[in-house]
């Protein structure tokens, strides 16, 4: 196939030409960047957050009439209890905060009293004996909390457990060089001897701000002894629904003066991580929906203007037959004239996807995108091209050599 | 001659009706996208505040020092209750209030009815007449009863709606926690969106408050924040309420009221001055070193408009762009198709004028029609922003009569302006060529 004659013939549809090849441009720039983005997106949803999650239910719990600490301990102690007795329930605990609930507290710790001068952030989960089989989370060092280890904590108690269990990565960044098994930690101005290191367990936030120490949590032997609790519940997977829609009930049942929230009360771990993940969802469909109907318009465009330039030309393809070009000279023709004008586009497309990953980054702490979108946005948009002149190419292709007669 | 031009546009429009179908759908999807995109950024961007929002200053001091920001940790957003009370206690600005979200229950006389949860704020009697909250009935405490730690609350127009059956409830009595307050207020339906004054704590555009009770009066009854408390490095301050509020934990909401450039000048020179003081008196080691935004400076310091949203507004924008180039290509294929029409109505003396006004006209019959499916597909759009925004922010995306107008004038503005070349192009059409050949 002659190049060199269809860019001549190219030289008379300037307009045509550049509006396809800046529509190819274009679509290549956002559509490559999009994919990125969902790719990023997918990637924070797929994090694991260290928690047996089919089966978990959630439960808020308010405390009506601010009842004092003594009062909310047996309260609590009465509802564990319930809560363990009712059918399809395997496990319970009381805690202030869990993964993926975007609330709770952090706090440094590190190797010193001085409390400016820690070595990382941490999430500070209250915990008991029944909350490692609860949340199905890993031993992979030492030992659970022993029920006798369990301390009450009141309303701005001071908080100094004696015993922690913390995560793996967590141990690894107070101590790099060996086991921090036995070893301790300040969470607090007075030391905390390390009992237990578990396999992992993410922190209460997803905010890329925090991504940074996102699986350093700690578990604290402690039952928080305020008005908002959440109970933490482990149910036979296959009943999870059962006891959601029960457990409401029972417990106003025990006790009246309390608020679980009608609208969002109860939630399974499921909706809880929808929730987290709402907004990265969120933008993976937008990213995929807007990309998909750009690639569906650039594709109509390039049929539009291709029939146009056959329509155009029925003279000229008819005169090149009726002179012995055979019908795949004529679609290789036009296959060819399409494949150039995208050429020239996902040229100009590649810098511009990658100025557009610029920009984003510089505006929205994006991350530098991997050439491999580029590269295979080309390749898409090279073959999509291929596919949409298909049509009128074909068409094109038989266009009699009889036509060549018809007029001039 | 009008008539005439849109008999020809109808005529032509029909002739290729796939054609005219995919410019119009192309218009009005890119449209559609960008509409719905910008409703919810218009949503989030507002300013809730205009008249007042360059009179209104929240103040940050660095109470952790610069040690704090190598660690990572951000200059909170809020005061520690131990400089709250200092800035109040000197009064600097013509109207200031402290402000904390706080989460109480209230136990229904009717033994069967539930309890619910009750979301407000504690703040000072200036809160109201800052940030003009309209009332429905009686009127905001005043400042002895700041003074006094009065029992007395501000409810909202929708508590009042249940408790009062809409009734003038000042005067009456409810019992929030484990106490009694007396009503002296209703603010009626007051929720600027975002709420600014509470946007460290919330994404802004939660539902009312439920009610607004005395600072000094929270405080008293050790009522804790429901707000985020801000501290620095690990666990290490005194027990108790009392240990908590003089923390250096950030948590307090502050905002001053400063009529003009002078009145912030002097505010500033004043918080630079208390934090040299402090520094003096060996609280903080390292140089002073405060803060001070309006309220519109304030909005975009905390991020309210969240980066999805304009992320998206980009992208539809950009969608929008490649559509255009879409039908501008269209568009030039269908006139040109028209050349020899065109050589004929120019030979029979139809001025280039002639020939604009008539290209124009059917343009702008794409144009109309792209708007029709825009607003057919804004509509959608906003009916389905809840799967890519945050529920509080996908409800704010409402159509009104102005969104459509906008759809409508921003279809046939953009039709138009991609009509332009392609009409040039028609226009340019020589008529002898045309006669010749055909």
């Amino acid at each position: 196939m002659q190049i060199s004659p269809i860019l001549a013939a190219l030289r008379y549809h300037k307009a045509g030409v550049v509006l396809i090849a800046m529509q190819i441009a274009l679509t290549l720039a956002i559509v490559c960047n999009a994919m990125f983005i969902i790719h990023q997106r997918l990637v924070r949803m797929d994090k694991p957050s260290g928690v047996e999650e089919s089966g978990l239910l959630v439960v808020k719990n308010e405390w009506a009439g601010k009842p004092a600490t003594g009062q909310i301990a047996s309260l609590m102690a009465a509802d564990l209890d319930t809560l363990r007795k009712m059918p399809g329930v395997a496990n319970v605990y009381a805690t202030n905060t869990y993964p993926l609930s975007n609330g709770g507290f952090a706090n440094g710790i590190g190797h010193s009293p001085d409390k400016r001068n820690y070595v990382s952030v941490t999430a500070v989960y209250f915990s008991d004996e029944n909350t490692l089989s609860t949340l199905g989370l890993k031993l992979v060092e030492g030992r659970n909390f022993n029920a006798d280890e369990i301390n009450g904590l009141g309303d701005n108690d001071k908080i100094a457990p004696a015993v922690i269990i913390v995560t793996r990565e967590l141990a690894r960044r107070l101590y790099p060089d060996g086991s921090a098994l036995g070893k301790t930690a300040y969470i607090s101005n007075e030391p905390s001897i390390i009992i237990g290191i578990v396999d992992r367990l993410q922190i209460p936030w997803v905010d890329n701000s925090m991504a940074r120490w996102a699986d350093c949590s700690t578990l604290l032997p402690f039952r928080n002894l305020v008005t908002i609790t959440h109970y933490l519940i482990r149910t036979q997977p296959e009943e999870i629904e059962d006891v959601a829609t029960r457990v409401r009930a029972t417990l106003y049942a025990t006790q009246r003066l309390r608020v679980i929230r009608p609208k969002d009360g109860v939630k399974t771990f499921a909706q809880v991580r929808a929730a987290a993940y709402k907004s990265d969802r969120g933008m993976a469909i937008l990213m995929g929906v807007i990309s998909v109907i750009l690639v569906a318009t650039t594709a109509a465009g390039i049929v539009g203007l291709a029939s146009f330039w056959v329509g155009q030309r029925r003279k000229q393809i008819g005169v090149r037959r009726a002179l012995g070009a055979t019908r795949q000279d004529i679609l290789g023709y036009f296959l060819t004239e399409n494949l150039l004008i995208c050429m020239a586009g996902v040229v100009l497309g590649g810098l511009l996807a990658i100025g557009l990953n610029l920009w984003l980054m510089k505006q929205f702490e994006m991350e530098r995108i991997a050439p491999g979108y580029v590269l295979a946005g080309v390749a898409m948009l090279l073959l999509l091209g291929q596919c949409a002149v298909f049509a009128p190419a074909w068409r094109a292709s038989h266009v009699p050599p009889v036509e060549a007669t018809r007029s001039v | 001659m009008l008539a005439y031009y849109f008999r020809l546009g109808v005529r032509s429009l029909l002739r290729n009706p796939i054609l005219t179908m995919l410019m119009v759908l192309t218009i009005g999807i890119g449209v559609a996208s960008s509409m719905t995109t910008y409703a919810v950024f218009r949503a989030v961007s507002a300013n809730p505040l205009p008249e007042k929002s360059l009179q209104l200053f929240a103040p940050q001091i660095d109470i952790w020092g610069p040690q704090s920001r190598a660690q990572g940790a951000d200059m909170p957003d809020a005061l520690t209750y131990t400089d709250a009370m200092a800035l109040l206690r000197d009064k600097k600005a013509r109207r200031q209030t402290a402000i904390y979200p706080v989460n109480l229950t209230l136990v229904p006389q009717d033994e069967r009815s539930e309890p619910f949860a009750i979301n407000g704020y504690a703040a000072y009697a200036d809160f109201f007449s800052m940030f003009k909250a309209p009332f429905l009935y009686g009127g905001a405490w005043n400042m002895a009863q700041d003074d006094t730690h009065a029992a007395v609350v501000v409810i909202s127009s929708q508590l009042n709606q249940q408790l009062f059956q809409g009734s003038d409830s000042v005067g009456s009595t409810i019992r929030l926690d484990d106490h009694d307050y007396e009503i002296v207020g209703v603010v009626d339906g007051w929720n600027p969106k975002p709420r600014f004054y509470d946007v460290n704590n919330s994404d802004g555009f939660n539902d009312a408050p439920d009610i607004f009770l005395p600072f000094t009066r929270g405080i008293d009854l050790q009522i804790n924040t429901n707000g985020n408390t801000n501290c620095y490095g690990s666990a290490g301050r005194n027990p108790g309420f009392d240990g908590f509020i003089h923390s250096d934990c950030a948590w307090v909401s502050y905002w001053a009221e400063l009529p003009d450039a002078k009145a912030e000048a002097a505010y500033r020179d004043y918080l630079t001055n208390y934090a040299a003081d402090q520094n003096r008196a060996g609280r903080f080691h390292w140089k002073p070193y405060i803060t001070l935004r309006n309220l519109v400076e304030w909005l975009d310091y905390e991020k309210v408009v969240p980066p999805e949203t304009r992320i998206s507004l980009w992208l539809s924008l950009g969608f929008l762009l490649v559509c255009l180039i879409n039908t501008i290509g269209l568009m030039l294929a269908k006139f040109m198709r028209r050349a020899g029409e065109i050589g004929v109505r120019r030979a029979l003396g139809a001025s280039r004028k002639e020939i604009w006004t008539q290209f124009l006209f059917e343009a702008a019959m794409v144009g109309v029609g792209g708007g029709v499916v825009g607003v057919v597909f804004t509509g959608l759009g906003a009916l389905s922003v809840g799967l890519v925004f945050e529920p509080d922010i996908a409800r704010l995306a409402r159509v009104n009569t102005g969104l459509i107008g906008l759809t409508l004038v921003c279809a046939l503005v953009s039709t138009l302006a991609a009509a332009f070349y392609p009409i040039w192009r028609a226009s340019r059409v020589q008529p002898a060529w045309q006669l010749k050949s055909n």
